[in-house]
This record gives C-alpha cells, sequence and structure tokens, in this order.
C-alpha cells in the first residue's frame, strides 16, 4: 500500500500502519481513519482502493506530511535562527531549547559523548 | 504553560506609549528599556530597543520576522567563552 509517497505496511492493523507516514501519529491516524469510516482495526493490506483513496484524499486535504512537513520544519527553525533569537541560539550550538541543565545528559541534542584527552581520573 | 489569549500580549505599558509617541511624531530613536518581558507587537518594526542584559544594553533591531517573541530573547544574558585547555591553565 502506498501513500503520499511511503509503502506502509500491509500487515499492520490501519491505525498503525499510517504511523509510518511522517508527521502521522496514532490520534491522526485514528481521525483519519474515522473520517473515512473505516474500523481502525483493519488491516491496511484489506483495504479497497475506494478507501486507500478516500484517506489519501483526507491526508492531502488536511494534514502537512512528509516534504512539505519537514520543509516547514527546517524554515522554522532557520527563521530563529536568523532572528538571532535565544532559541535560534541555541540551535546553532546544538544545545537544549528550553533551560534543560547540560551539565549531564541531554545527548538527543549534544550527541555522541566526545572525550577529552587527558581527562584526570577520579582518585580513590 | 503559556500565557491566556483572553488576556493578550503583555508590553510594558510605558515602553508601548514611548513607541506609540515616537510612531505619531515620526522620529526614531534607541529606546533604553529593562523590560525583557515585554512581547514584540507589530508597532515596534524597524525600532531599534537598547535591551539591558543584566550587564550592558544590546542594542536589538526589530524586524517582522521577530514579531510575538519577548525582548530578552534578543539579549543573551550569559557569556560562555568555552572551558579552559588544561595545558593552558597554569599559563593564565
Amino acid at each position: 500500500m502506498r501513500i503520499s509517497g511511503v509503502d506502509i505496511p500491509d500487515k499492520k492493523r490501519g491505525e498503525i500502519s499510517l504511523t509510518y507516514i511522517y508527521g502521522i501519529g496514532r490520534s491522526t491516524a485514528k481521525n483519519i481513519l474515522g473520517q473515512a469510516n473505516i474500523s481502525v482495526d483493519k488491516k491496511a493490506g484489506e483495504w479497497s482502493d475506494d478507501e486507500a483513496n478516500a484517506i489519501r484524499a483526507i491526508i492531502s486535504n488536511e494534514f502537512k506530511v512528509e516534504g512539505a512537513l519537514r520543509s516547514e520544519v527546517t524554515l522554522s527553525i532557520k527563521r530563529l535562527m536568523d532572528i538571532g533569537c535565544y532559541r535560534g541560539l541555541r540551535h546553532r550550538k546544538g544545545l537544549p531549547l528550553r533551560g534543560q541543565k547540560t551539565k549531564n545528559n541531554s545527548r538527543t541534542r549534544k550527541g555522541k559523548r566526545k572525550t577529552i584527552a587527558n581527562k584526570k581520573k577520579a582518585t580513590k | 504553560m503559556a500565557r491566556s489569549l483572553k488576556k493578550g500580549p503583555y508590553v510594558d505599558f510605558r515602553l508601548e506609549n514611548k513607541v506609540v509617541v515616537m510612531n505619531d511624531s515620526g522620529k526614531k530613536s534607541v529606546i533604553k528599556t529593562w523590560s525583557r518581558r515585554s512581547m514584540i507587537i507589530p508597532d515596534f518594526i524597524g525600532h531599534t530597543f537598547a535591551v539591558h542584559n543584566g550587564n550592558k544594553f544590546i542594542p536589538v533591531y526589530v524586524t517582522d520576522n521577530m514579531i510575538g517573541h519577548k525582548l530578552g530573547e534578543f539579549a543573551p544574558t550569559r557569556n560562555f567563552r568555552g572551558h579552559v585547555n588544561k595545558k593552558d591553565k597554569g599559563k593564565r
């Protein structure tokens, strides 16, 4: 099954299957299936052509997904960086934006640990 | 927690007055302010604010992209110069 340029797994329930599209999570998936009047338990591979087209129509009319959404996110980040506000500066430095401590952790933003050479070990 | 919409944006009363007066008279000058918590509203576009960061006043030229942000976001309060290298430590 192909929807908005992505292959979604046929063997999973429609509600789960739709979440393989960037920009669609569980609640959006339920919402879409509700509007199209398809049971959330129906496997994606069992959708008829009409049902699949209905889903495609709903997604393209109401939701921003995949490429369009990705570019919107990048643009918003770029805007923050361009105006030089605090959040933009944090984006530039690759540090967390929302006031978290950075003494430890925050590895999601900082990436893999970079070990400093010759750092003294704690003495016993 | 975001501010309730029914209250509208918060702008320091005196600051807003100064901008309105300047817009009416068509003058432009740098406005010194400590009010970092004031939201930037469309009236502010094109003005320069000297926003206090606790130490100095940082000049902030307001463009239309900045609307909805607070003045303080543009005047960082911390100054991180990087960590000292172990080898250089003795020389300082």
